[in-house]
């Protein structure tokens, strides 16, 4: 089985969200990077089935040159092949980013065992674009499910299920597909030293799509108003506990 | 300008996020100038069911002028691209230069299709959008799970656009009418329905986190997943459920489907009772619509003391067994 994975590498901001002065990005300046959650699912998802099915994983993003940073942490996690697709220093649109992994996926096809599967998380944590692995899909002609939660890959087809309101869907088709995962499809196992130092030595595959313009432009981002203001401090420890009750009482949630 | 919606249909008739969706297409139709001499715009809704359980009152109280259905017997459940190949039909029907959906997993689903099939673009969680002077329309979208806006130009015929399930309120119109319900045959490729989903009833009966009255939330600061019992105790105590960070979730303490925030679930309680929470903004990102949020932590420089409406410093292990006990005194 041969799997490929995209991932992104998002600024990994805690307590707070700052704007850069010119509005066009998210100051990273005190903040490290990750692979977006959903995607770090799909890696681990994507090991898990070559474990049982025996095969490759490849780990393919679309990003700057740290963001090799990042398909290192994949190859540490146990994939097999990383592939770096350089952004050129530009923000791509769903649409490019879309064509540039088709790309990617046609090439590794004419030189070799094509791609059996192609797992994405189901929206980067940063852009929130929803709709990277349906672009893909279209791109190759393949069948393509999103959102998903659980996944039984079983010899040329695959089982996906996910959670709609309240009740469970289930999709079945065949391969090769596209599936977005989300976060909770499984728990990403930790590093083992011995993967570190594999992934450290790893060589790292690059290219160099070219950018394309897209038809939704951003003109600047901004952080929405916040209506909270400080908390209004109850007490201190179990004193504060008749307090927290007689608030509870006012705002009618006690039976 | 005229605008095409998509309706999901639920047991109580068309979901809030739909009426949610539908009051966007609403102010997007009637928001550019009308050609002249022409009768108001079209605001056109498509559901996927039978017939009789399209409500055409309620669309009609929501602006919906044509309703247009997909009975079973042409397409039979949900099968995301023949959804958006239905609604590619419409286009010429309905003459749409905007096609809308919730951004809920469905509409975000089948408006990425809908853009792979027009090869046009798709502005996801829209907040709002207003037609421009060159046929473009400005719009706001949420980046971040909607910790940050961005402002954009989106330049596409159809424009296509989903929107934020937690922002835009549902609005109903003053003058309604019904609508006259049309059956809509659509024109499908048979690979359109490679991918469609057999639904079964979900797991359990109990009450959810997305809708529960009372979320009783724990973090890092429960300490482990022994935890977790005292925290349970008081979410029954208030007919409430347990939510969770994802430091806990990934510790493996908790199920994800307990997870709040970015990517766990947005809640919508009157109260949200966070403890041993820092309030990290991607755990914020899910909890902002609660009412009311009151924090139990022992460090009163956590940043969800800022965006909390009151709070108790201490160890939650012990202020939570307090409480407990008062509740159980009082009943
Ligand atoms: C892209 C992305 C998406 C993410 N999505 C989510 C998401 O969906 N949901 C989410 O929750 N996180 C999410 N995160 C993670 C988030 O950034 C934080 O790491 C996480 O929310 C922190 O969890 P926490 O508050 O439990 O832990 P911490 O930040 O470690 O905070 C623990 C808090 O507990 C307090 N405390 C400790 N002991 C006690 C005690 N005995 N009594 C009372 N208080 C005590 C401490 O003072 C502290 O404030 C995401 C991160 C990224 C990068």
């Amino acid at each position: 089985m041969e799997v490929a994975v995209c991932v992104k590498r998002v600024p990994q901001v805690g307590g707070r969200i700052v704007v850069t002065p010119d509005g066009q990005d998210v100051d990273t300046r005190m903040s490290g990077f990750a692979i977006s959650p959903h995607e770090e699912c799909a890696v681990e998802e994507a090991v898990q089935i070559t474990e049982r099915l025996g095969g490759t994983v490849s780990v393919l993003t679309l990003g700057p040159a740290e963001a090799a940073d990042q398909l290192r942490d994949a190859l540490a996690l146990g994939a097999h092949r990383a592939v770096l697709l350089e952004d050129g220093g530009r923000e791509w649109g769903p649409a490019g980013t879309a064509a540039a992994i088709v790309a990617e996926v046609r090439r590794r096809a004419a030189e070799g065992p094509g791609c059996d599967l192609l797992l994405l998380g189901n929206e980067a944590a940063d852009t929130g674009d929803y709709q990277v692995g349906v672009r893909v899909a279209h791109g190759l002609g393949w069948p393509c499910a999103t959102g998903i939660k659980h996944l039984e890959i079983t010899g040329d087809g695959a089982r996906a299920r996910r959670e709609y309101r309240g009740r469970e869907e289930t999709f079945e088709f065949g391969l090769p597909a596209v599936i977005t995962v989300k976060e909770g499809i499984n728990l990403p196992r930790y590093p083992s030293l011995p993967g570190r130092l594999r992934a450290k030595r790893a060589a790292i595959e690059q290219y160099q799509p070219q950018w394309q313009p897209e038809g939704l432009r951003k003109r600047a981002l901004r952080v929405p108003d916040q209506p909270r203001q400080q908390a209004t401090v109850l007490g201190t420890g179990a004193d504060a506990v008749p307090a927290l009750v007689r608030l509870l009482e006012e705002l009618g949630v006690l039976k | 300008m005229n605008v095409l919606c998509l309706v999901e249909l639920d047991e109580a008739g068309v979901t809030d996020a739909s009426l949610r969706a539908l009051t966007f297409a609403r102010s997007l139709a009637t928001g550019g100038p009308a050609a002249p001499g022409a009768t108001g715009p079209v605001v056109a809704a498509v559901a996927f069911g039978p017939a009789d359980r399209v409500p055409a009152s309620l669309l009609g109280r929501y602006g919906v002028t044509e309703a247009y259905v997909v009975e079973p017997s042409a397409l039979d459940g949900y099968a995301p691209q023949a959804w958006a190949r239905t609604l590619e039909g419409l286009l010429s029907v309905t003459l749409a230069a905007a096609v809308v959906a919730a951004g809920t997993d469905c509409g975000s689903e089948v408006l990425a299709h809908l853009g792979a099939l027009t090869g046009q673009p798709m502005a996801a969680n829209c907040l709002t959008a207003s037609p421009e002077a060159d046929g473009t329309l400005a719009v706001s979208r949420q980046r971040w799970a909607g910790l940050l806006i961005e402002d954009a130009i989106l330049d596409g015929t159809p424009a296509l656009l989903t929107v934020a399930t937690d922002v835009v309120p549902p609005v109903p119109v003053d003058d309604a009418a019904d609508p006259a319900v049309l059956v809509h045959e659509p024109d499908l490729d048979p690979a359109d329905l490679r991918v469609r989903a057999a639904v079964s009833a979900g797991r359990d009966g109990g009450v959810s986190l997305a809708t529960a009255r009372v979320v009783v939330g724990g973090g890092r600061g429960v300490g482990g997943p022994d935890g977790f019992a005292p925290l349970e105790e008081l979410a029954r105590l208030l007919g409430g459920v347990v939510g969770v960070s994802r430091v806990v979730t990934s510790q493996g303490w908790r199920p994800h489907t307990q997870q709040v925030g970015q990517t766990g679930t947005k809640i919508t309680p009157e109260l949200y009772l966070a403890c041993g929470i820092s309030g990290a903004i991607q755990h914020m990102a899910g909890c902002a619509s609660a009412k009311h949020i009151v924090v139990i932590n022992t460090d009163p420089a956590a940043p969800i003391l800022s965006r909390a409406d009151y709070a108790v410093i201490g160890d939650l292990a012990e202020v939570i067994p307090a409480l407990v006990a008062a509740l159980k005194e009082r009943a």
